[in-house]
């Protein structure tokens, strides 16, 4: 059956606080901070994008799986921060990991989910024969416009998976996805900071469609809530995930080791498969894990998850999520405004 | 613009940069990089192939950089070093993901994958070899 072959992940070093960013705008950080449920988020390096995050995912990935990178045939990054708005983010990647030519490749994009579409179409590749490994990645540079509620939680990072039927960590059992047209968040072309429906972006958008697919999932498989040792939901704050498993009725302890939004916030097309990747990084063969993404305009993908035995003898190749969480250095507003283009007389 | 930034000189360079690709003459057994058309130690007689570098080095010397090209501003101060390959050649190249004061001479670095330049907000990327310390995150412990 397919599933996880390999997962890597990275997250760029720079953090900011949130009382950092609140004191700039004359907010109560402390209240914000607890409120939103996102104490710091990452930042990227002046020399740190999509690809070079996508690059340093992929490549702890290809270690992690002990595999040939020729041996992949797609490479399907979905992102909504790709460096080019015309060349794919995926060549690079391709290239960076020398892979062979003979791939396909092309970038995604669905908001924060666009990353967990990769995953379904590399599912697809690989179980019709196609291809024998596909690598699907989720990686995002946010950027939230100034003084604007976002610029809060809008952060950095990215996840790489592969995709593949021999040597799986982790099965992929079933997968379902809910999509409908709900304009909760978008961005136009040429605009340098999205635009977002304020209090719409919550049950309409959010809740609505995390627990169609969760529950669309859960009827396709017969399973119920305690069928699953975890949960995994889009991180667009730390209030939202935490209020849908309220809604679900999911214990508490079930979600709560996948909550990396606190610390490094919501990296959008990364968010859940970091989330995801966090788990894997401690779960126990045998057990199960639920994940359902979500990406504003709208659409979740959900995923059942078995962890298999050959997780055990992977771990400690690569570095975890905690290790790059651990890994931070504090930069204040002004920095940040310097690494993040917002000084606009700055070339 | 047709060929901004040059286009096809960055290209031709892409597989050495993006991964530390030079090459190896297994005459003399001595590592290139960037890679050569001929060994210089035994022209004809050598034989050289692709050899991709494990990217493990050492700063051999290095210099922090304070007074910047305009492109390179937003990241002030940062470190430019001498690094000492394992397999032997030296190259020069940014020291990231440190405080520049904690760069010393003889530090272990591994390189990482960022972004170099670019051609102005409307050409091209340019993407390469930074060396960063080898730390936990790197698998170096």
């Amino acid at each position: 059956m397919v599933g996880i072959v390999g997962y890597g992940v990275y997250i760029p070093r720079y953090r900011i606080k949130t009382e950092e960013i609140a004191r700039v705008w004359g907010e109560d950080g402390e209240k914000l901070a607890r409120g939103l449920g996102v104490f710091e988020k990452s930042v990227p390096g002046p020399d740190e994008d999509v690809a070079t995050i996508s690059v340093e995912a992929a490549r702890n990935a290809v270690k992690y799986a002990r595999i040939d990178p020729r041996d992949i045939g797609a490479i399907y990054v979905g992102s909504e921060s790709h460096p080019y708005a015309v060349k794919p983010t995926g060549t690079i990647v391709a290239e960076a990991i020398e892979c062979s030519t003979d791939i396909t490749c092309a970038d995604y994009e669905f908001a924060c989910k666009a990353g967990t579409a990769a995953i379904q179409t590399c599912m697809g590749l690989v179980e019709s024969g196609m291809i024998k490994l596909g690598l699907a990645i989720g990686a995002d540079t946010a950027q939230g416009r100034p003084g604007d509620a976002l610029e809060y939680s809008a952060a950095a990072g990215g996840a790489a998976y592969i995709i593949g039927k021999e040597n799986v960590v982790a099965t992929i059992e079933a997968t379902a996805s809910f999509t409908t047209d709900t304009p909760d968040f978008w961005r136009r072309e040429g605009e340098d900071f999205p635009s977002h429906g304020a209090r719409f972006t919550g049950e309409p958008a959010y809740f609505r469609h995390v627990g169609a697919a969760t529950r669309l999932l859960l009827d396709k498989t017969d399973t119920t809530i305690a069928d699953y040792d975890y949960f995994v939901f889009h991180m667009p704050n730390g209030k939202f995930p935490v209020s849908m498993g309220r809604q679900l009725k999911i214990p508490k302890e079930k979600l709560e080791d996948s909550l990396v939004v606190r610390q490094i916030g919501n990296t959008y097309s990364g968010s859940s498969m970091i989330g995801l990747a966090r788990v894997l990084d401690r779960a126990e063969p045998g057990q199960k894990i639920f994940m359902t993404s979500y990406g504003s305009g709208a659409g979740s993908d959900a995923f059942v998850f078995r962890v298999e035995d050959a997780i055990l003898e992977r771990r400690g190749e690569v570095p975890t999520v905690d290790d790059y969480i651990a890994r931070k250095t504090y930069i204040d507003y002004s920095t940040y405004a310097k690494y993040r283009r917002k000084i606009k007389a700055l070339a | 613009m047709a060929d901004q930034g040059g286009v096809a000189q960055v290209w031709r360079r892409i597989r050495s940069i993006y991964n530390i690709q030079g090459n190896h003459c297994t005459t003399c057994d001595t590592y290139y990089f960037p890679p050569r058309l001929v060994c210089p130690k035994c022209r004809r007689k050598g034989k050289l192939e692709d050899y991709r570098f494990k990217g493990l080095g050492t700063v051999y010397t290095f210099a922090i950089v304070r007074q910047a090209p305009q492109d390179f501003k937003r990241q002030v101060p940062y470190v430019v070093a001498q690094v000492q390959l394992d397999e032997g050649p030296r190259l020069t190249a940014q020291i990231v993901n440190c405080e520049p004061s904690s760069v010393h001479i003889g530090m272990r670095v591994r390189a990482c994958f960022r972004k170099i330049t670019e051609y102005g907000h409307g050409g091209i990327i340019v993407y390469g070899y930074k060396f960063e310390p080898t730390m936990r995150v790197t698998g170096h412990d």
